[in-house]
């Protein structure tokens, strides 16, 4: 008998393994629900499917009354074009900064203290410091979502910079590169996969403050949707938003992912090397 | 007047001195190979042609001119590693070193001038023996063919000193022959002047013109860092033909 740490799966058997938790999640909560319901039929805890089935329904399927919308499609498209816009303008301030500070001395004393504090501030704890002086409107949640993932971007690529060998850039002089040059062609195709990883990474906290600043002020979004009928413990409701909300996340992280290997297959090749 | 002269140079890094009261000329043409035990400074003196590091006292001069206090296109540099862009093919690697100067600003050519390069480019790819792999991406070639194509990156800029520093340290002996004499074929066919440092005294002075030995001559062994390392040895070979003065000299070097 080998030692477990050295038996691999087969390859149907690893399918099966990564699908079990799931069904069995699925049957619990299929039973559960049938019990609970069973006993009080107007229980709101664990709805049925068909009742999950009906809201989903009632909210992506069928135009609003009065305002001739979607409220499911409405609330997707606000949150995705928030989480977008902030976490584009990061990378690219995480790009900007983190290469500067990275590459050159000068700018790593004027900036990376500023950097390192600012990325230490909660962002929580300055939201309401941002509905103040930005509004209630797109700009505040969009800015906290920026302020919460762009410094640590910015570290995230000075750090990558720095971790260039010193004799790449050194044969680059002796090639005849300037600073630009050095940057643009050295150093900026070598930290944009690392970009894109940093922007998969991101997405987790890009999530989170936005969906934060959804349930304190908003008109429309995933998140204001959830916490506005969690006043009714519509369950029926939250459960399909917070499933089409994984699977958003998972789908951007998917195809930041394939992007990257599309885009950069030396670097994807170096990984699995490793 | 010497190509190179190096001027009374002394380096110490605080209290710690590494090289003291270098006094060399060296000619155009001359393949220096320098040797030495580790720390003994060679590799500092390497870096201080490259413009890496600066001397702390006295100077370098290099036809004429007193060496640029940073790296540029006068000195071409192959390191043991790291010497390769991985993002870029080889074609493009090669490629790269003109476009830095025909592109200042936009960094990449087009049309005809990319015609140029690239033709000239794949000259230098021939002339180290990458023509077969001229797309593929350096994590796909072997340690030796990563350290041609570093040697062929730094012939683009026809470099009026090339460095080498520990080329072949990473490479398998058989590999290592064949660059022996890619480098010597290159040293002959461009007349260039070539400083090497190796840590292993036979490739010394297998490959080059002359080689030089740092080693103390001073040591005091209550402060080991109070002298530096000078050249102890500067011996010419003649190409090749001395084989058999070789073991002896060897003998001499080693054992001391």
């Amino acid at each position: 008998m080998k030692k477990i740490m050295n038996i691999k799966p087969t390859k149907p058997l690893a399918a099966f393994l990564s699908l079990l938790p799931f069904v069995i999640i699925f049957f619990v909560y299929l039973t559960a629900s049938g019990e609970r319901l069973a006993e009080n039929p107007n229980d709101k805890l664990l709805p049925s499917f068909q009742q999950i089935y009906s809201a989903i329904d009632r909210l992506a399927f069928t135009e609003n009354k009065r305002t001739g919308e979607y409220l499911f499609w409405q609330d997707t498209s606000a949150s995705l074009y928030r989480i977008c816009i902030g976490i584009g303008i990061s990378s690219l301030l995480g790009l900007i900064v983190g290469l500067l500070t990275g590459l050159i001395p000068l700018a790593r004393s004027g900036l990376s203290p500023l950097v390192t504090f600012v990325s230490l501030v909660p962002p929580m704890a300055i939201l309401p410091i941002l509905f103040i002086s930005f509004g209630l409107g797109e700009l505040a949640k969009v800015m906290l979502i920026i302020i919460g993932t762009a410094p640590v971007m910015m570290r995230d690529m000075q750090s990558h910079v720095r971790q260039l060998p010193a004799e790449q850039l050194i044969k680059a002089q002796t090639l005849g590169a300037s600073t630009w040059l050095v940057s643009l062609r050295v150093i900026l195709p070598q930290i944009l996969p690392r970009l894109l990883s940093s922007m998969r990474l991101s997405l987790g906290a890009a999530w989170l403050f936005l969906i934060a600043a959804e349930a304190i002020a908003a008109q429309e979004g995933l998140g204001y949707r959830i916490f506005l009928v969690r006043r009714y413990m519509s369950m029926d409701v939250i459960f399909p938003y917070v499933i089409w909300i994984t699977l958003l996340a998972f789908l951007m992280d998917y195809l930041l992912r394939k992007t990257s290997e599309k885009a950069f297959p030396w670097y994807h090749s170096n990984e699995s090397g490793k | 007047m010497s190509f190179i002269t190096i001027n009374n140079v002394w380096k110490s890094y605080g209290d710690n001195l590494v090289l003291e009261r270098l006094n060399l000329e060296v000619e155009q043409g001359e393949f220096v190979s320098m040797v030495g035990a580790s720390g003994c400074g060679k590799s500092t003196f390497l870096n201080m042609l490259l413009g890496r590091e600066q001397p702390t006292k006295g100077s370098i001069v290099l036809d004429g001119e007193t060496l640029k206090d940073e790296p540029d296109a006068d000195r071409g540099i192959v390191f043991q590693k790291y010497s390769v862009f991985p993002h870029l093919t080889v074609l493009q690697n090669v490629m790269i070193a003109d476009e830095f100067s025909k592109a200042k600003v936009l960094g990449w050519t087009f049309g005809s001038s990319k015609k140029v390069i690239k033709e000239k480019a794949l000259e230098f790819i021939e002339a180290v023996g990458l023509t077969p792999a001229v797309k593929k991406y350096p994590h796909e070639l072997s340690g030796g063919m990563q350290q041609r194509l570093a040697i062929a990156q730094a012939l683009m800029k026809s470099p009026k000193v090339l460095l080498l520093d520990e080329p072949f340290g990473a490479l398998d002996p058989g590999i290592r022959s064949d660059m022996h004499e890619l480098i010597h074929d290159i040293w002959q066919k461009n007349k260039l002047t070539i400083f090497m440092v190796t840590h292993d005294i036979k490739e010394g002075f297998e490959l080059g013109s002359r080689l030089w030995v740092f080693d103390k001559v001073r040591n005091d062994p209550q402060a080991p860092n109070a002298y530096g390392a000078q050249v102890t040895f500067d011996l010419p070979l003649s190409a090749r033909a001395n084989k058999e003065d070789l073991n002896k000299m060897i003998e001499k070097v080693s054992s001391n």
